[in-house]
C-alpha cells in the first residue's frame, strides 16, 4: 500500500481533518488468527452474561437469535459497504439513506413482478440510479458532496411514494406507502453440522445441551408449567453457546443472506488485489497522482458510487423480500446513516463494516426477541468495556485504559441499580457502543486522504 | 488600482448569479410537468390549479406556518455551515427540546409573557445542551460532527425521550406519547388579527402562529450576529480558513463549542410554533423530520438569512399547495417531494457551474490586466479574491452590495483585533466552503 504512505498534508481536506487526526498508526486489518480470538473472547463474555445476569437467558447465544441478527445486519452491512466503496474513491455518500430507500421500492416492485431474484436486481439497479445522480453531481459537476447526498435522501422518499401511489395502490394489499407481499427466496443449511437436506444437525444438538429437539421442547414446556417466566434448559456452560453463535452462521441462512457476506471478501479482494482496486483507491488518496500514472479519475470515482449505490440498493431490496416481505414507507429507518456511520467506524475496510453492522443487526434481534436479555445486554457491555480496559492496560496504555474503565463502571452501576431497561435501550446501544468506540478510537481511524475533496482534471494540488 | 478593470460588470454578475435560482424553478417546474405527463394527466391544468389553490388566503396561513419551523431548522443548520459545521443532528435536538420544553411548560403557571420566556429559554437550552456534546466531543476527542450527531439522534429519539416519559410516568413510554396540555398563559396568540388589517378574514379555522415573529427575530439576530459582530466575523474566518484564524487569535475550539451551542439552541425552537400554536401539547401531531428538511432550505437558501426566508416559503408554498393535487385527482402531491430534490439540485449545479464561469472570466480578464502596463506581479492572486465577496446568491434581497465590494484582505480573516470592517456583507458560505476543500 504505497499510495495509502503519508500524503503531503498541504493540501489537507477538511473531512479528513474533521474525521480524525493524522494517524499515528494505522488499525490493522484483521488476521484470520484475531478474528478467531475475538470471536472466542466475544462468546466466552455472552457466555458468562448469561450465566450470571439476574435472569439467567438464553437469547444471546441461541442460533436463531445469529441466524437473524445476520439478516438484520445485512441492509446496514450493504450500506456500510457502499459507504467504503464511495469513500475509497474519493466521495463521500451521505446518500447512501436515499439509495437504501430506491432499493427498498425497486425490490418489492421487481420482486412482485418478476420474483425475489430479480428484486433484488431490480432493486440494486434502483439504488445505482441514485448513485449515478450522486455520482453526476459530485464528480460530474463537482458540487459538494454533503449536498447532493442531502438532496438525494430528500429526493428518494418523495420518488417512492409517488411510485407507490402509481402503482402499489391499483393492487391488492398495496396502498401509498405499502406494497403488497412479496415472495422471498429459500434459505440454506449447511450438511451434516446443521441439519441441511435432512442429515444430522451436530451442532444444534450441542446447542441444546446433547438433548434431541423433542426433549428440548418438551424440557421447556415442563419448566413452562411449572411456572418459570422464562425457560430456559441448562445447557453446557460455553460449549453450547459457541455452537449456538456458529449454529446461527450456518442454519437455515438465506441465500441472499450468504451473498450479502460473501461481497465482503470479494470487496476485500476486488479493492486490494485487483488493478481495479488499486486505480480506484487511488482516486481517493491522490487524483492528481493517480491522474499523472494514466488512471482516469472521473471513470474510477464514477465506477465507485454506482457501485456504492448497488450495494445500497441490495441491502434496500434485501430488507423488503427478506427481513418484511413488503415494501413500508419510512422501513429504511435510518439505516443508511447507520451504514455511513460503520463504514467509518470500520475503518473504511469491508471487514469492520461486517464488524460494525453486525452489533447493529445483534442488538436490533435481541430486543425483538427478549426483554430480559435486553437488560443482561448492559452486563455483556460492561463485560466489554472490561476486557478492553485489561488490553490497553497490558498495552501501558492508562488514559485510555481509565476512560474504558469509566465507561465499564458506569454499565455497571445501570445494571446493578435497575430492575429493567426501556424497551427502546436495545435499540439505542448500538448508536452508543459506535458513540464510545469513536470517543476512544477516532484518532487511530485513517480514512482515504483525499476523501470529499472535489477533484477536477487537470488541477493543481 | 487596477482592481475594477478585471472584475465582470455588475450586469453580468447578476445574470451569473440570477442563473441558480431561476433555473432551479424552471426546471423543477419542468421534470415535475414531464412526470405528470407520464402519469397521465396535463400538466397545465395541474399548475394552475395549484397556484389558484396556493394563493388563497388560507393556503398561505398555512404556507406560513409551514415555513417557520423549517426556517427555524435551517437557521440553524446554517449556523453550523458558516464555521463548517454540519449539524445534522437539528432533528434530535428540536425532537428532545420540544418534549422537554412541553413538559416544563404544562407543570409550571406564570403570568403570560414569562411563561412563555420560560418555555422558549428551557427549549433552547435543552437544544443547545444535546448539540453541545457533539461539540464537546469534536474538539476533545475529534469525534466528527456528522457522526456524532447522527448517533446522538437515534439517542435522543429512541432512548432518551423513553426515558423521560418514564420518569414522567408516562405509562408506556414511546414517541407517541403526549405531554399534558400547556396552561392558556402559556400559549402563542395568534397573529390572525394583525393580518387582516390588510387582509379579508380568515376563514377555514385557519391560524397564523404567533411564533413566526420569534422565527423572524432569530433571522434578524442571526444577521447581526454573523455579519456585524466580532464573534461572527471569528466564526466566518475558522469557517473559511481555520489556520490563518487561529494564527490571528481565533480559538478554534472554543469557537466549534460555541457555534454548536448556538446550533443547537436554534434548534431547540423548531418545535415550538406549532406546540405554542396549535397543539399546546407534545403529541401525535408533532411534525418530525424538519430536521431534514432545514438542511436543504438552508443549503438552497446558501446560509444567507434572506435567501433561507425565500426557500422556506417556497418549501412552505409547495407544501401547502400539493394537497390539492391530490383533491382535484391530478397527481399524488409527493410530486412536490420531486420538485424539491430538483430544485436543490439545480440550483446547487447551476450554482457551482456559474462560479467556475465566473472564476474562468475573471482569470482571463485578470491575465489582461497583467499584460497591461497596470498589472503588477500581484495580479497573479486576484483572481481568486473576487470569488469571495460574492453578490448575495438570491438577487431579490434588496442588500446587494456587492457590485463594488471593496477587494477582500490577502488573507480572508484579518487580525481578530481590527474591528469589523465594513466588507462584504452577506457571505455565502458554500463558496467558501468549495474553496478551502
Amino acid at each position: 500500500m504505497t499510495l495509502s504512505a503519508a500524503p503531503p498534508e498541504k493540501a489537507e481536506s477538511p473531512v479528513r481533518r474533521l474525521w480524525g487526526r493524522t494517524p499515528s498508526s494505522d488499525l490493522k486489518p484483521l488476521r484470520w488468527q484475531r478474528i478467531l480470538l475475538l470471536s472466542l473472547i466475544l462468546v466466552l463474555l455472552i457466555a458468562i452474561t448469561e450465566e450470571f445476569a439476574r435472569t439467567p437467558t438464553d437469547a444471546m447465544s441461541s442460533s436463531t437469535t445469529w441466524t437473524q441478527a445476520l439478516a438484520y445486519a445485512v441492509p446496514v452491512l450493504m450500506a456500510a459497504l457502499g459507504g467504503v466503496f464511495a469513500e475509497r474513491a474519493g466521495v463521500v455518500n451521505i446518500g447512501l439513506e436515499g439509495m437504501l430507500i430506491l432499493g427498498t421500492w425497486f425490490g418489492a416492485w421487481g420482486a412482485l413482478n418478476f420474483g425475489p431474484w430479480w428484486g433484488i436486481l431490480i432493486g440494486m439497479g434502483g439504488g445505482a440510479a441514485g448513485g449515478l445522480l450522486h455520482a453526476v453531481a459530485t464528480v460530474g459537476f463537482g458540487v459538494d458532496h454533503i449536498i447532493s447526498g442531502v438532496a438525494i435522501n430528500l429526493m428518494a422518499p418523495g420518488v417512492t411514494r409517488f411510485l407507490s401511489d402509481k402503482v402499489f395502490s391499483n393492487r391488492e394489499g398495496g396502498g401509498i406507502t405499502q406494497s403488497p407481499s412479496v415472495e422471498d427466496a429459500g434459505s440454506f443449511s449447511l450438511p451434516f453440522l446443521a441439519g441441511g437436506g435432512g442429515t444430522s444437525d451436530l451442532l444444534g444438538w450441542i446447542e441444546r445441551g446433547g438433548r434431541s429437539r423433542e426433549e428440548f421442547r418438551e424440557l421447556r414446556n415442563e419448566l413452562r408449567a411449572a411456572g418459570a417466566a422464562n425457560p430456559e434448559p441448562a445447557d453446557w456452560f460455553l460449549i453450547s453457546d459457541a455452537a449456538g453463535v456458529l449454529r446461527g452462521f450456518v442454519h437455515d441462512v438465506s441465500w441472499f443472506t450468504l451473498i450479502a457476506y460473501a461481497i465482503v471478501p470479494i470487496s476485500v479482494l476486488l479493492l486490494w488485489k485487483t488493478s481495479f482496486g488499486l486505480r480506484l483507491r487511488s482516486c481517493g488518496e491522490h487524483p492528481i497522482a493517480a491522474d499523472s500514472l494514466g488512471v482516469n479519475v472521473y471513470r474510477y470515482k464514477y465506477y465507485g458510487v454506482i457501485i456504492s449505490g448497488a450495494l445500497a440498493g441490495f441491502g434496500g431490496a434485501y430488507l423488503v423480500i427478506h427481513l418484511t416481505n413488503f415494501y413500508r414507507e419510512g422501513q429504511t429507518a435510518g439505516r443508511g446513516f447507520i451504514g455511513l456511520a460503520t463504514t467509518i467506524f470500520g475503518n473504511w475496510r469491508p471487514t469492520g463494516a461486517a464488524g460494525g453492522s453486525l452489533i447493529f443487526g445483534f442488538t436490533e434481534v435481541l430486543q425483538l426477541r427478549d426483554r430480559t436479555a435486553a437488560h443482561a445486554l448492559l452486563l455483556f457491555v460492561a463485560l466489554l468495556l472490561g476486557v478492553l480496559t485489561v488490553f490497553h492496560l497490558v498495552r501501558r496504555r492508562g488514559r485510555l485504559a481509565g476512560f474504558l474503565a469509566l465507561a465499564s463502571a458506569g454499565f455497571v452501576v445501570w445494571y446493578v441499580t435497575t430492575e429493567s431497561v426501556p424497551r427502546q435501550l436495545p435499540q439505542a446501544l448500538p448508536y452508543i457502543v459506535v458513540l464510545l468506540v469513536l470517543l476512544f478510537y477516532a484518532s487511530r481511524l485513517r480514512m482515504p486522504a483525499a476523501d470529499g475533496l472535489p477533484y477536477r482534471r487537470g488541477q493543481q494540488e | 488600482m487596477s482592481n475594477s478593470n478585471h472584475r465582470l460588470s455588475l450586469r453580468r454578475r447578476m445574470l451569473l448569479s440570477l442563473a441558480a435560482p431561476l433555473s432551479a424553478l424552471v426546471l423543477s417546474l419542468l421534470v415535475a410537468a414531464v412526470v405528470l405527463l407520464i402519469s397521465g394527466s396535463n400538466p397545465i391544468p395541474a399548475y394552475g390549479r395549484m397556484f389558484s389553490f396556493g394563493f388563497e388566503l388560507e393556503t398561505l396561513v398555512d404556507m406560513l406556518n409551514r415555513a417557520t419551523p423549517l426556517y427555524l431548522s435551517a437557521v440553524a443548520v446554517a449556523i453550523g455551515f458558516r464555521m463548517n459545521l454540519f449539524n445534522i443532528g437539528v432533528e434530535g435536538q428540536y425532537i428532545l427540546a420540544a418534549i422537554i420544553a412541553a413538559q416544563v411548560a404544562a407543570e409550571v403557571s406564570l403570568p403570560a409573557p414569562l411563561h412563555l420566556t420560560v418555555i422558549i429559554l428551557t427549549a433552547m437550552a435543552a437544544g443547545a445542551a444535546w448539540a453541545l456534546i457533539a461539540g464537546v466531543l469534536k474538539v476533545t476527542r475529534n469525534v466528527h460532527e456528522v457522526i456524532s450527531t447522527i448517533m446522538l439522534n437515534a439517542i435522543a429519539i429512541k432512548l432518551v425521550v423513553a426515558m423521560l416519559f418514564r420518569r414522567w410516568d408516562v405509562p408506556d413510554a414511546s414517541l407517541n406519547q403526549e405531554t399534558a396540555e400547556i396552561a392558556p398563559s402559556g400559549r402563542m396568540p395568534n397573529l390572525n388579527s394583525v393580518a387582516e388589517l390588510v387582509t379579508r378574514d380568515i376563514g377555514k379555522g385557519r391560524q397564523i402562529w404567533g411564533f413566526i415573529i420569534v422565527a423572524v427575530l432569530v433571522g434578524i439576530l442571526y444577521w447581526i450576529y454573523v455579519a456585524r459582530t466580532r464573534q461572527g466575523y471569528d466564526l466566518r474566518a475558522s469557517g473559511i480558513n481555520p489556520t490563518a484564524a487561529e494564527a490571528s487569535g481565533v480559538n478554534p475550539k472554543r469557537t466549534v463549542v460555541l457555534t454548536m451551542a448556538m446550533s443547537g439552541a436554534v434548534a431547540g425552537l423548531v418545535g415550538l410554533p406549532e406546540i405554542l400554536g396549535r397543539d399546546y401539547a407534545y403529541g401525535l401531531q408533532f411534525t418530525q423530520m424538519l430536521g431534514f428538511g432545514g438542511i436543504a432550505v438552508a443549503l438552497l437558501g446558501q446560509n444567507h438569512p434572506g435567501g433561507i426566508a425565500l426557500s422556506a416559503l417556497v418549501f412552505g408554498f409547495l407544501d401547502s399547495s400539493a394537497p390539492i393535487l391530490d383533491a382535484s385527482g391530478y397527481a399524488p402531491q409527493e410530486i412536490v417531494e420531486i420538485m424539491k430534490g430538483v430544485i436543490i439540485f439545480t440550483a446547487v449545479i447551476t450554482y457551482v457551474v456559474t462560479q467556475r464561469r465566473k472564476r474562468d472570466e475573471e482569470a482571463r480578464a485578470a491575465a489582461r490586466a497583467m499584460s497591461s502596463p497596470e498589472g503588477e506581479p500581484d495580479a497573479f492572486s486576484k483572481p481568486e479574491k473576487p470569488e469571495k465577496p460574492e453578490l448575495p446568491e438570491l438577487p431579490e434581497l434588496p442588500a446587494a452590495p456587492a457590485a463594488d465590494a471593496p477587494a477582500e484582505p490577502a488573507s480572508p480573516p484579518a487580525p481578530a483585533d481590527t474591528p469589523l470592517e465594513p466588507g462584504p456583507k452577506p457571505k455565502p458560505t458554500k463558496a467558501e466552503r468549495r474553496r478551502r476543500r
